[in-house]
Formats: C-alpha cells, sequence, structure tokens
C-alpha cells in the first residue's frame, strides 16, 4: 500500500498553532512526518528542542519521522543548524542541499525534493552515499518516475509531491520583506501574517504564484489524488501532502481512503478540489507546463 | 592576476572574447546538455576545433557547460558530451549533475571538472562534497551570496572560486528554479532554457504593449516605457494591490566596483555571462573588463572605475540598470 508522508509546513505559523497541528497529525493516517524549518533561518517560533518535543510525540504516535534541513544554506549559523540535525541519529534526516548529504554519509537519509535526481547515475550516487529515499523534483513527469523507479537500487524507496502548493524557488531576496519595502535582514518576520502565502496576480488579476519569504510557490495546488491508483501501479512508495493552513487533515484523509479502496480517485478528485487553494494542477506529472490541469 | 571567463555562444562571439582579453572562454554545444540550448546558438564539433585551435594558439582556454541535468530517459546523451569534450580538447568541463561527475571523474580522470553554478552549492559544505567525491577544481558561485558569505566560504574550501562578475541577473538560486517549467513545461535544469522564446507572445492592445509568456501575462507596457524580454521573475505583478516587480528589476549584476575586495578575498575569476548575446555585447563587456582587471591588479593599488568602461557595460545593461544582487546586503 503508498504510504502517506506529510511534508515540512513550509509557512512561518505561530507556535502555538504548530503544535496543535502536529497533535492533531498525531491521530491522522499518514505514515511519515516530516519536520522542522526548511525556508528561512530567521524564523524562529520553533527552535530545534521544540522540533525535537514534536518527533517524539509522533514517533510516541507510530509515525515515522523525518527531520528536514534548509533547503538554501548561505550562512554560518544556517550551516551549524544543518549540521546539528544531521548529527541527531535518533530521527531520520531528508537532506535538501548537497552540504547536508555530506554530513549524512551512511546514515540512510531521504534524499528531498531540492537535490535534483533526474537520472539513474544520480540517484546511484546518493544511494552509494546512504540515501534509502528519494524524492522526485517537483518538475519530474511521470514517464521520467517511471524510468527511475525501473533502475533504481534494491530496497530504495521513491516519494513523489502529490499535495500542496509546490515549492517552485529559493532566492538570496526575501520576497515578502521585499513586497513590505523592509530589508531582508530587517523582515520584521512579515511570513508570520501569510499562513498560506503571499499571492501574487498578474496585472489581470489571475494568481500566479505564492511568494513566501525566500521561497516562491506555485499559485495553484498539486493535486494528483486522482492519479493514486497508477502511482500505486508504478511502485512509488511514498506520496508527499504539503501541508496548508487549511483543510491539511481532510486531505489526508481522502488520500488514505483512496489507498484503501473506500473512494474511488475520481470521487476523492470531486471532493478535494474545493480544498485545493488556488485550484488544482497536475502538468507536471503530465510532462505539461506544471500550471496547467490536464486530467 | 584575477582569472576574467567569457561567454561564447558563436565561433565569432569566442574570437571577440579571445581577441579582447578574455583568459578563458566557455561555451557549450549545440543541444540539451547546457543551460543556453537557445536556437541558433552554441557549438558543433567543427566550430568547436576551430575555436580551442584559436584561444590555445593564443594561450587562453576554452571551458565547455555540461550543465543542465541528464534526464532519465536519455543520460547518456549527456556522457556522450563528456566523452566528446575530452575528445576535443577542452581545458575544463563545467557540470552541475553528480551523477555525470561521478562518470567524467572515473572515465577520464585527467579532465579537468568545474561545479557550474546550477550546481547550487551555496556553502563550503557543499562545495567540499563535490571536491571530495569528484575532485572539483573550481565552484561557481550562484549569485545569492553576500561579500561577507563569499569570505567566509572560500577561507572553508580547497576548490578555487568563481563568481559572476557581469550579465543578466538570476535572482534565484541556479538549479534550484522550476519557475519557467511551472509556465512552459520547460526549464533550465531540464531544457536548459528559461522563459523560453518560443512560449512568448507580444501584443499591442489598448492597455499597452503586452508580454505573455504560455498564455501568461507578464508585463504591460505603455508607450514612453522600454520593453524587456519577459523572462517570468522580471515582469511586474500585483500583490494586495499594487503593481510593482514583485520579484524582481530587469537589471544587470554589475560587480565592477567590488573588484579590488574580490581578489583580495581570493576569487580565482570572475565570470561574465551572457552566451545568448551578441559578439560585439561579448567584445564591449570583455574589453572594458580587461581593463578593469588590469588596473586593479592584486586589488592592493588604488582602483577606480573609468568612466569609459562603464560607458560601455551601461550601453548593454539589461533594462539599462545595474545592480550589486545579493553582494551587497542591503539588497530587497
Amino acid at each position: 500500500m503508498l504510504k502517506l508522508a506529510l511534508g515540512p509546513v513550509l509557512y512561518y505559523w505561530p507556535r502555538l498553532t504548530m503544535f496543535e497541528f502536529y497533535q492533531q497529525v498525531a491521530e491522522s493516517p499518514v505514515d511519515i512526518v516530516y519536520l522542522g524549518e526548511v525556508v528561512c533561518s530567521r524564523r524562529h517560533e520553533l527552535r530545534l528542542p521544540d522540533w525535537l518535543d514534536i518527533a517524539a510525540l509522533l514517533r510516541d504516535a507510530g509515525k515515522e519521522v523525518v527531520l528536514s534541513t534548509q533547503a538554501l544554506i548561505e550562512s554560518g549559523a544556517e550551516l551549524t543548524t544543518m549540521r546539528k540535525l544531521c548529527e541527531h541519529r535518533d530521527f531520520l534526516v531528508e537532506a535538501n542541499d548537497f552540504g547536508a548529504v555530506r554530513n549524512l554519509e551512511g546514515a540512510g537519509f531521504i534524499a528531498g525534493p531540492h537535490l535534483n535526481i533526474y537520472s539513474e547515475p544520480t540517484l546511484a550516487v546518493l544511494a552509494r552515499h546512504g540515501a534509502r529515499r528519494w524524492v522526485a523534483p517537483l518538475e519530474m513527469d511521470r514517464s521520467a518516475i517511471g524510468t527511475l523507479l525501473k533502475t533504481q537500487p534494491a530496497g530504495m524507496e521513491s516519494e513523489v509531491f502529490a499535495w500542496g502548493r509546490m515549492p517552485l524557488a529559493f532566492s538570496a531576496r526575501c520576497m515578502t520583506a521585499r513586497n513590505r519595502n523592509l530589508p531582508k535582514d530587517d523582515c520584521q518576520f512579515s511570513c508570520i501574517d501569510y499562513p498560506d502565502g503571499l499571492i501574487m496576480d498578474t496585472r489581470e488579476q489571475k494568481a500566479f504564484l505564492v511568494l513566501n519569504g525566500i521561497q516562491t510557490q506555485s499559485a495553484a495546488c498539486c493535486n494528483l489524488v486522482r492519479v493514486m491508483p497508477e502511482m500505486a501501479d508504478m511502485g512509488i512508495s511514498v506520496l508527499r501532502i504539503s501541508p496548508q493552513s487549511r483543510d491539511t487533515l481532510e486531505v489526508v484523509a481522502a488520500f488514505d481512503k483512496v489507498r484503501r479502496g473506500e473512494w474511488q480517485a475520481p470521487h476523492a478528485a470531486v471532493m478535494l478540489e474545493p480544498l485545493a487553494p488556488g485550484g488544482s494542477c497536475d502538468g507536471f506529472w503530465y510532462g505539461q507546463p506544471g500550471m496547467e490541469r490536464v486530467a | 592576476m584575477i582569472e576574467l571567463v567569457c561567454p561564447a555562444g558563436s565561433l565569432p562571439a569566442l574570437k571577440a572574447a579571445v581577441d579582447n582579453g578574455a583568459d578563458s572562454v566557455y561555451l557549450g554545444f549545440r543541444d540539451a546538455t547546457n543551460a543556453r540550448n537557445f536556437a541558433g546558438l552554441n557549438f558543433d564539433e567543427a566550430a568547436i576545433a576551430e575555436g580551442i585551435r584559436y584561444a590555445h594558439q593564443r594561450g587562453r582556454k576554452v571551458l565547455l557547460a555540461l550543465n543542465t541535468y541528464p534526464q532519465a530517459a536519455n543520460w547518456q546523451l549527456w556522457r556522450e558530451a563528456v566523452d566528446r569534450a575530452a575528445g576535443a580538447g577542452i581545458d575544463a568541463i563545467i557540470l552541475a549533475d553528480p551523477g555525470l561527475m561521478d562518470y567524467a571523474r572515473n572515465k577520464h580522470p585527467g579532465l579537468r571538472l568545474h561545479l557550474s553554478v546550477q550546481g547550487s552549492a551555496t556553502n563550503y559544505e557543499a562545495i567540499n562534497f563535490y571536491h571530495e567525491q569528484f575532485g572539483i577544481s573550481r565552484a561557481v558561485l550562484p549569485r545569492v551570496l553576500s561579500m561577507q558569505q563569499v569570505e567566509h566560504l572560500i577561507r572553508h574550501v580547497k576548490t578555487e572560486i568563481e563568481v559572476f562578475g557581469f550579465g543578466s541577473l538570476c535572482v534565484m538560486v541556479e538549479g534550484r528554479c522550476a519557475l519557467s517549467s511551472y509556465a512552459t513545461g520547460e526549464s533550465p535544469n531540464t531544457a536548459g532554457v528559461c522563459s523560453p522564446a518560443k512560449a512568448v507572445r507580444w501584443q499591442q492592445t489598448p492597455k499597452g504593449l503586452e508580454s505573455r509568456l504560455n498564455g501568461v501575462l507578464i508585463d504591460r507596457y505603455q508607450p514612453d516605457e522600454n520593453a524587456s524580454y519577459p523572462t517570468l521573475c522580471k515582469g511586474r505583478f500585483e500583490v494586495e494591490g499594487e503593481t510593482y516587480y514583485a520579484i524582481e528589476e530587469p537589471a544587470s549584476l554589475n560587480t565592477m566596483e567590488l573588484l579590488p575586495q574580490l581578489v583580495q578575498m581570493g576569487v580565482k575569476a570572475i565570470k561574465i555571462e551572457g552566451r545568448q548575446r551578441s559578439p560585439a555585447y561579448v567584445a564591449q563587456v570583455t574589453q572594458a573588463w580587461r581593463s578593469a582587471i588590469d588596473a586593479c591588479g592584486d586589488g592592493k593599488r588604488r582602483f577606480a572605475i573609468h568612466p569609459s568602461w562603464s560607458a560601455a557595460l551601461d550601453r548593454v545593461a539589461e533594462g539599462q540598470q545595474h545592480t550589486l544582487g545579493a553582494y551587497h546586503r542591503k539588497w530587497k
């Protein structure tokens, strides 16, 4: 059966919101939970000890817990944080840059979606280094994923981003601070006002992207619930649901019903459509522009 | 002396770079193996051979960018490109993909490897990974680090460091941006293009001249405004009712005033962006930077930018504007 993973929260939520969220997650049917701040080191509502408390709570609830490293690591302080996560061998770690990979040699880590694993030889390099699961790049289509699944090393698990606004780009610039005309180093933690990011419309008032600090996301919501049977047939191990501020556990429940055969996938797609912020898209899966909706 | 690395999208551009003082020229094959896979651009076998001959006769180096990510269905194409480069006598290849580095290291142990900016190595741990695993000799830094961060990084790596000096500015970490494929289906990682020309439409409308990328309105210009190519992160968008360059203005990166600092902190090479630009651009920019580097020397003497260098760079800058980008910490 497909496993369900909850990706790291990509937004800056208040501390209490975060604790409450993960208490609910502990009781949800997800199998795997990724934890940690992956976007911006200035976000400090939760510190490492808080994350470890949440990790323990989830592990006690039977979840596989993975600590995720920040995707864009620049400063010495960010390197220190990354090393602390990597040294913490009580939990699995998801490496989101090759600095983290270096620190995880032999640790049985997760090769995250930002490592650009597009081909067999690169996956082989990561497997040799200790990766036990790889997450497909956001823009990788089903044919390429299928090809890689056929040649992946024995015992290797695979994971596909199946729900949520997609993290498409990272920058040195903080677009949220820029919106408020604030310098990045004095951002006044503006991200906390946007629990699902800040919508960027075209001049025709069509939502196009979402500004989330130094990260830029899709305005449309990746929604692959309809192709869950196809993904199971292909041999994909894990589907990632990326948390949004509302309805995340309802989404988890729907994915769970489909994998258990309680709901047909097309029915789930209809039920989930109102819960998709910015509407659904699935273009990347079909090798089309990611913003498009094919199925 | 800091090395000047200049772009060549064609043989005339390569010759312009060499004739105007480039120490090295970088180029790509005419296919999806490099991040400037544009129609009418890049080198076939004969042009590469001629380019290498021209450069080597004058004591200059030729670097080959193989800096897209080999794709699941046809990664062998990238390996063949490595073999072709090694056979042609290229001085170094510029790679982004670990699988390809692994191959190059094993198959051609004598071939010098550079880590492409598309490899997204923004910290010394990442660069050390590529150095330890694949013997990378030089890393090109993404355009996201401040001067202080560059200096800190250099102190902790054994490889040479190359930074961007001038040209079109990627505001996103190179190799970590799927915005173009989100809108058009093709990205630098997968197809070697960003905001590809075939997806661009210009239309004069009552509201102004509109530029679209696969139907998405990127910008709209009034008659008195200069229209720019619709690179999707450089358009004007609406956020909370305000219309502005929400991600980045069309502007060129220009770090010439930082040259003495870059030299003193141990940066080994300065890269000029623009394989998609004309031989005339390459000639002008190379000449200005050659003069600046010669004047700067070891970075310890007094350095002032000559007005003629600035004028030359102004003429070719995107949107006729310059920025220090992320090197300048107050950048927002």
